[in-house]
């Protein structure tokens, strides 16, 4: 790399920087996305020293503050994930202990940008004294006081591997529960106890998960099950925050069951094997380096240890079609978009869509911010071709920004559904 | 059992009643204005009143609109596309496709090989509205629009992509006289693109083609202009209404009886549950405290009767109104008027004038200029001294009122203009370019679609006790924000004080985007007529927590300015037409395609008065008024580009042909393909410049409606060569780009890395070819010579490692060569310019921005201010790697970054940047850019372009900011 020129009329500002010994008395704060997970990986940050809060905060003042401070065509997520810092920051009186955690992929979309321009809306609200942290793979700002250490590491992939297992077994049991409320009290129950086991700095051991993914898979085997109504599957993709938070997509997953829809949507710990693929295509296609890929590769398979732990126990302790191994779903792309196609969720996407259309997710709610680019080429640009492919997928692709009302998203997942009711599948299956 | 199907569309309500047999006894519509509930009570009263149905039935509710209604009251509710899908399979089985246009939405719905649904999802253009919204502007009613087409005789490019593109289109046409009939046609043919183009989506429209919907039934005209568009003879057929009321009643199962209906109805209650602000006056007391406050600001209006001193005439011609005022020596005005110009400027200051001379045979006008979107026709026309660009006239105006005034707004009917004044230079202007949601029209708009004159209607909201919050953004979703807070119960007062709130918010945050008080200025000039809504100037006082100026002639503060102006030039005698000669005046305007250059502009040319004096408009450059050559093209690099690609001509080679289309990353990397293949023995082709004819060719299978307009166009330069019978085309994905150290990597953007996978996966024909578009990273030259050769290898097994080799040497050298060649040449333009004097600018963009298509002609539009055009490669070149407050990680805007740099130190070089409407990378890079320039005292200046065709905005920004660049030069010369 070379050197920086140091000129000394260009503007870089010496932002506050979250060192290691802010660890005590700050706290971290991290925008909402996945109910179950953030709710875990809450304690489970706390378990490595770390004080640690998610954010509820949510509704119009969220937008307000968000159009405020942010370029206003920029993308809805970024809208979002600022205007619901600072909106919290505006009701909190420990401004001055606080550190924003912001994700930053470090791909060729303008989401690694998101950082700086959290920056820059914090100096224009006058929080400029407020740390940022990021979080990423990329090795970008290097300087930020989180230490990946092996048991944070093991806490927080223990804390994923739950939520995306909670996740993908509440999806598949509440829309057929008999007595209503009974899984999100089950999943209720559960978060409850996960967190107090952090708490405890238990829950990240491989004895820990092993203990509770059983469990987990036969309690939610006990949920007594309507299986005389066949109901319309859909899955849910997209651009991962729009896809996982309901604050971006107006409570779609709620939506859709309302609806009497079946819901899939896709566990987390894909997107980070997407990740780690890409590091590892990287060095493959663009020759990128080898050490990095190296280091990817052992995720990868430090998490498909953690997957295949849950593949088997739903296999085993209930009735309950597991999820596919990633290995088997990174394939799905192809022949429809190659796996070099890395910005935002690239050919992740594509693989998802084929993969839940192949599932008996024949329906598919394809939702992204207004204006994303890289799903012009990896969500709208593939739908043609995988309805060549599978004529009976049904695709639907939603915008999402701040003046898109419901009343126009709905009625467009309505017409889907539609579509959906009249080719129902023979029997009932989950 | 008969069955009764009721579609609650955007504006109406249909119903058709079935007999056992399924047939229509009964249908009919009503146009609701928002007022659901008492429409279908009204309806359904007659149902029982004509003896309609036997008792019960199976109903069931429909329509974009309906949904909400039908939760509310319990009834059953059928999804509106999937209703007319029902209707079709039944009353014309064996259709292939619909194309259905309704109030506010439009949809193309394909029945055969796999049933599949487009809507229009976040753009509103091509529907009933939009046409409702251009016979507005066209002054005729929407029934005779079809009437209007049947007549005309030649199309214009209207931009179908937005409403508000469609109007600034459109306005100009208006102005230069071009007749309604050829404007109602164009409109219609907009409207057809726009339903093609946005929600074809890479699928053929084809076979047995059925219109439905409103503006199709009514609309033969409109019709004819799908199918010419098509190649296909559609069928508009009976009922076509009706179809989605009629599926709605073939899909319901439920069973009630009428009085149930009704009763369910009448008790229907809505929530109450909605977001809203702040009352914008709790009493009386306030608003009169309000408005005395602003009583301050007025300048006087004395008779024109006993004044005979010499007067001063400003007049400005704006998008859709005409306003006149004289002045007397002590700035008082002493006549004034506002007309809208019905399209025709010409006439209504004709009337104006010969009123004037008639009431008034002594008059004295000293001088008279003119300013705004006519400026100039008014000017040539009635031989007035002088024109000035609004913006300045504006400021003048403001000036008047408040001198120390650092920022103005001018809301207008169509237009939002705002500018930063610092250190008595106009230091940034904002126009809206992309939205007209925050503007008068768009009040207006809404007051006749609710039914209220637009003065009426915004005094009822000023008591308002819960305005609706509707945010900001696009009139679309505003309609819908609307239907959905009368839904949960906002009173029409609730809506009137919300939308002018709208207004201000979004000029605020969209047009201005401004953050906080404090960087708009103290000191605040309202102006323009939409602030003599006092719910607006509440709004936006209570937005800013500011006191603001709001002259009592706010409405003509650019015509005012115009007059300060004409004052100032210190004349005596004004030039402009005489009564005897307004006497034998006559106008007369006839069109023409110029045949100068491949523009093919279309001309208007208005003669009139003696001797047949012309004046022609519509021109892109000077060429046809000049009859000369285009303005300095040899100080404009953009030229220079063009000419330097263009000479890398095909050489005949043994392997037969390469074809490559000039598009995104292959633009640049021309030279560089071209030399690899050339070497390599093939015979490189490239598809050419960019049209609009080009761009339509590819429309229908551009996958995305959203995507930048230089994407879009991949799919014209690729029909073309296909089209030409090239086999090999050759369109790499490229994730990242040529490593030039400016940034923190040097990605491409998502859309040029990966777009050709888009081409592959939307346009059928490519299968038939050899189509290569295999990841390739050039910033690696080892790898990539590796890489390219197994790529060549599978196609063309003969080809050597060493020739490949040598290819790239070869490559990698041409095209250092050629950017050194651009920096070189830059280095020239700017010396030639600084030795004449000349101001330089730096037109910033992507590399393809220099297409002529893409760009619009903008760079010879700015060589024609006599200036010299570099471009960001050129000054980027010898810029090293520097810190900036964003990621810096592609590599076409480290450029940009760098460029900005590059030019703070130099004092004649000012920098405008191109952006792409819908480039969300932009988003980041020009707010970065900005900071950068604005930091050290230059202005910023961004353009923002997509299909449009139209300049005039565009000519507006530049010479307020040649004139802002003018004063700050004379500024720094007082000093």
């Amino acid at each position: 790399m070379s050197e920086i020129d140091d000129d000394d009329i260009i503007i870089k500002s010496d932002y506050p920087k979250f060192t290691s010994d802010m660890r005590k008395d700050h706290t971290i704060l991290i925008p909402s996305m996945l109910d179950i997970h953030f709710a875990i990986v809450e304690n489970a940050l706390q378990s490595c020293g770390y004080k640690v809060e998610v954010l509820t905060n949510k509704g119009p003042a969220v937008v307000n503050e968000g159009l405020k401070y942010v370029h206003n065509d920029t993308c809805y997520p970024a809208l979002l994930v600022i205007g619901q810092f600072i909106d919290a920051l505006k009701h909190r009186d420990d401004t001055h202990n606080v550190v924003l955690l912001i994700t930053q992929t470090g791909g060729g979309c303008r989401a690694s940008n998101y950082i700086h321009l959290l920056r820059k809306a914090l100096v224009k609200a006058g929080f400029e004294y407020v740390p940022v942290m990021s979080l990423n793979a990329s090795n970008l700002e290097k300087d930020s006081g989180l230490h990946f250490t092996l048991p944070l590491i093991m806490q927080v992939f223990g804390s994923l591997v739950y939520g995306d297992l909670i996740m993908y077994l509440r999806n598949k049991t509440r829309s057929y529960e008999v007595h209503k409320g009974e899984t999100q009290a089950l999943v209720d129950t559960w978060v409850t106890k996960l967190r107090a086991q952090f708490d405890q700095k238990h829950g990240g051991r491989w004895k820990d998960l092993k203990k509770n993914c059983k469990e987990i898979c036969q309690d939610f085997e006990k949920i007594e099950l309507d299986k005389s109504t066949i109901k319309p599957k859909v899955g849910v993709v997209g651009e991962i925050y729009i896809k996982y938070a309901a604050l971006g997509n107006n409570d779609l997953e709620e939506f859709l069951v309302g609806e009497g829809a079946e819901v899939m949507v896709p566990g987390l710990l894909g997107f980070i094997n997407y990740c780690c693929y890409n590091g590892v295509y990287d060095h493959q296609i663009y020759g990128g380096k080898r050490i990095a890929a190296l280091v990817n590769r052992f995720v990868i398979w430090y998490i498909s240890r953690r997957e295949k732990l849950m593949i088997k126990d739903i296999k085993k302790y209930t009735s309950i079609t597991p999820m596919n191994l990633f290995k088997e779903t990174k394939d799905k792309n192809q022949g429809v978009l190659d796996k070099g196609t890395k910005m935002g969720e690239g050919w992740l996407l594509t693989a998802e869509m084929v993969e839940l259309v192949e599932m008996g997710y024949k329906n598919i709610v394809c939702a992204q911010p207004f204006g994303c680019l890289p799903n012009h080429i990896c969500g709208k640009g593939v739908m043609k071709k995988i309805k060549a492919d599978h004529p009976e997928a049904n695709i639907v692709a939603i915008d999402y920004d701040p003046s898109a009302t419901r009343v126009n998203q709905e009625n467009r997942i309505k017409l889907m559904l539609s579509v959906a009711r009249e080719h129902l599948d023979d029997k009932f299956s989950i | 059992m008969r069955k009764l199907g009721l579609d609650i569309g955007s504006t109406t309500i249909k119903y058709v009643v079935l007999d056992d047999d399924n047939q229509i006894i009964a249908s009919n519509y009503k146009r609701h204005y928002s007022h659901v509930k008492d429409n279908m009570l009204a309806i359904l009263y007659d149902i029982r009143d004509k003896k309609l149905l036997e008792e019960p039935f199976t109903f069931a509710l429909s329509g974009s609109a309906g949904m909400g209604f039908a939760n509310g009251c319990k009834f059953p509710f059928i999804q509106e596309v999937y209703a007319t899908m029902c209707a079709a399979n039944i009353l014309i089985p064996g259709t292939d496709c619909i194309i259905e246009l309704g109030g506010e939405d439009a949809k193309i719905l394909f029945l055969t090989n796999g049933v599949e649904v487009r809507m229009n999802g976040s753009c509103a253009g091509g529907t009933g509205a939009f046409i409702d919204q251009m016979a507005t502007l066209l002054d005729v009613k929407i029934e005779d629009m079809n009437g209007l087409a049947e007549k005309s005789e030649r199309l214009y490019n209207i931009a179908s992509r937005c409403g508000v593109f469609a109007k600034t289109d459109i306005q100009p046409l208006l102005n230069q006289n071009v007749s309604k009939n050829d404007i109602a046609a164009s409109i219609f043919k907009a409207v057809v693109n726009q339903t093609i183009g946005g929600l074809a989506q890479g699928r053929d429209i084809e076979g047995q083609v059925a219109y439905l919907g409103g503006p199709l039934s009514f609309m033969p005209e409109l019709r004819k202009s799908f199918d010419e568009s098509l190649h296909i003879q559609g069928i508009c057929p009976e009922n076509s209404l009706y179809f989605v009321a009629f599926g709605a009643a073939m899909c319901a199962t439920d069973t009630i009886t009428l009085d149930k209906a009704i009763d369910v109805i009448e008790h229907y209650e809505t929530s109450g549950e909605y977001a809203h602000i702040e009352p914008l006056f709790k009493d009386q007391k306030e608003l009169d405290e309000f408005r005395e406050r602003h009583h301050k600001d007025y300048v006087e209006t004395l008779p024109l009767e006993d004044y005979h001193g010499p007067l001063y005439m400003g007049v400005d011609s704006g998008s859709t109104t005409l306003k006149v005022v004289l002045i007397d020596q002590d700035l008082n005005i002493r006549y004034s008027s506002y007309f809208t110009n019905k399209g025709n400027p010409v006439q209504i200051f004709k009337n104006i004038l010969d009123d004037l001379y008639e009431k008034y045979p002594n008059i004295n006008i000293a001088c008279a200029c003119s300013t705004g979107y006519g400026e100039d026709l008014i000017k040539n026309v009635f031989t007035l001294d002088g024109g000035l660009v609004e913006t300045m006239a504006h400021f003048r105006a403001a000036k008047h009122f408040r001198k120390d005034v650092d920022f103005i707004i001018d809301i207008g009917g169509q237009d939002i203009k705002c500018f930063k004044v610092e250190n008595g230079v106009i230091a940034s202007i904002f126009l809206n370019e992309a939205c007209s949601s925050g503007c008068g029209s768009f009040l207006q708009t809404f007051a006749n679609a609710l039914g209220y004159d637009i003065e009426e209607f915004s005094k009822i909201g000023l008591f308002a006790k819960k305005p609706v919050d509707l945010g900001s953004r696009c009139t679309v979703f505003m309609n819908s924000s609307v239907k959905q807070a009368q839904k949960d119960g906002a009173t029409i007062e609730d809506i009137s004080a919300g939308l002018s709130i709208s207004v201000v918010k979004n000029a605020l945050y969209k047009v201005i985007r401004a953050s906080t008080v404090e960087s708009l200025g103290q000191h605040v000039v309202v102006q323009g007529g939409t602030f003599y809504n006092e719910a607006v100037l509440r709004a936006f006082e209570r937005e800013l927590n500011l006191d603001v100026v709001c002259p009592n002639i706010a409405g003509l503060m650019g015509a005012y300015g115009a007059a300060l102006y004409a004052k100032s030039l210190g004349i005596e005698k004004s030039t402009i037409i005489t009564k005897e000669e307004l006497q034998d005046f006559h106008h007369e305007v006839t069109y023409t395609k110029c045949g100068l250059c491949p523009n093919h502009c279309n001309l208007s040319i208005n003669s009139f008065g003696k001797g047949g004096r012309r004046y022609i408009s519509g021109n892109q450059c000077e060429r046809p008024i000049t009859g000369g050559s285009h303005g300095d093209d040899k100080l404009n690099i953009y030229e220079y580009v063009r000419s330097k690609l263009a000479s890398y001509k095909p050489i005949e080679g043994p392997r037969g042909h390469i074809a490559i289309p000039m598009v995104l990353n292959n633009y640049e990397l021309f030279p560089f393909w071209h030399t690899f293949f050339t070497s390599l023995g093939f015979t490189v082709v490239n598809s050419g410049e960019s049209s609009h004819k080009l761009y339509t060719s590819g429309q229908h299978t551009i996958p995305s409606d959203t995507v930048c307009y230089p994407a879009k166009l991949v799919h014209g330069h690729i029909e073309k060569l296909l089209s030409e019978g090239e086999k090999v085309i050759f369109y790499p994905c490229m994730t990242y780009n040529i490593d030039e150290h400016k940034g923190d990597n040097h990605y491409n953007c998502p859309i040029v890395a990966y777009y050709p996978e888009n081409a592959i996966n939307n346009i059928r024909a490519l299968q038939n070819v050899t189509f290569i578009s295999d990841f390739l990273n050039l910033a690696d030259h080892e790898r990539f010579e590796e890489h390219i050769y197994k790529v060549l290898k599978k196609h063309w097994p003969d080809i050597k490692n060493s020739e490949v080799k040598r290819a790239c040497e070869k490559a990698y050298q041409e095209y250092d060569n050629y950017l050194l060649d651009l920096h070189n040449k830059g280095q020239e333009i700017i010396k030639q310019a600084r030795e004449e004097g000349k101001e330089i600018i730096v037109l910033a963009g992507r590399p393809y921005h220099v297409d002529k298509e893409v760009n619009h002609g903008i760079d010879k539009l700015i060589s024609s201010f006599d200036v010299a055009i570099v471009n960001e490669e050129s000054m980027a070149y010898t810029e090293r790697k520097f810190g900036v407050n964003v990621l810096n990680q592609w590599t076409y805007h480290s450029r940009l970054y760098a460029a900005a740099k590059h030019i703070i130190k130099e004092k004649d070089m000012n920098l405008i940047q191109l952006v792409s409407f819908g480039c969300g990378l932009d988003a980041i890079t020009s707010d970065e850019t900005k900071a950068i320039l604005e930091k050290n005292g230059k202005i910023y200046t961004q353009i923002k372009i997509d299909e449009i065709t139209n300049l005039g905005s565009v000519r507006i920004r530049l010479r307020s900011l040649f004139e802002a660049l003018k004063q700050e030069r004379e500024g720094l010369k007082d000093e």
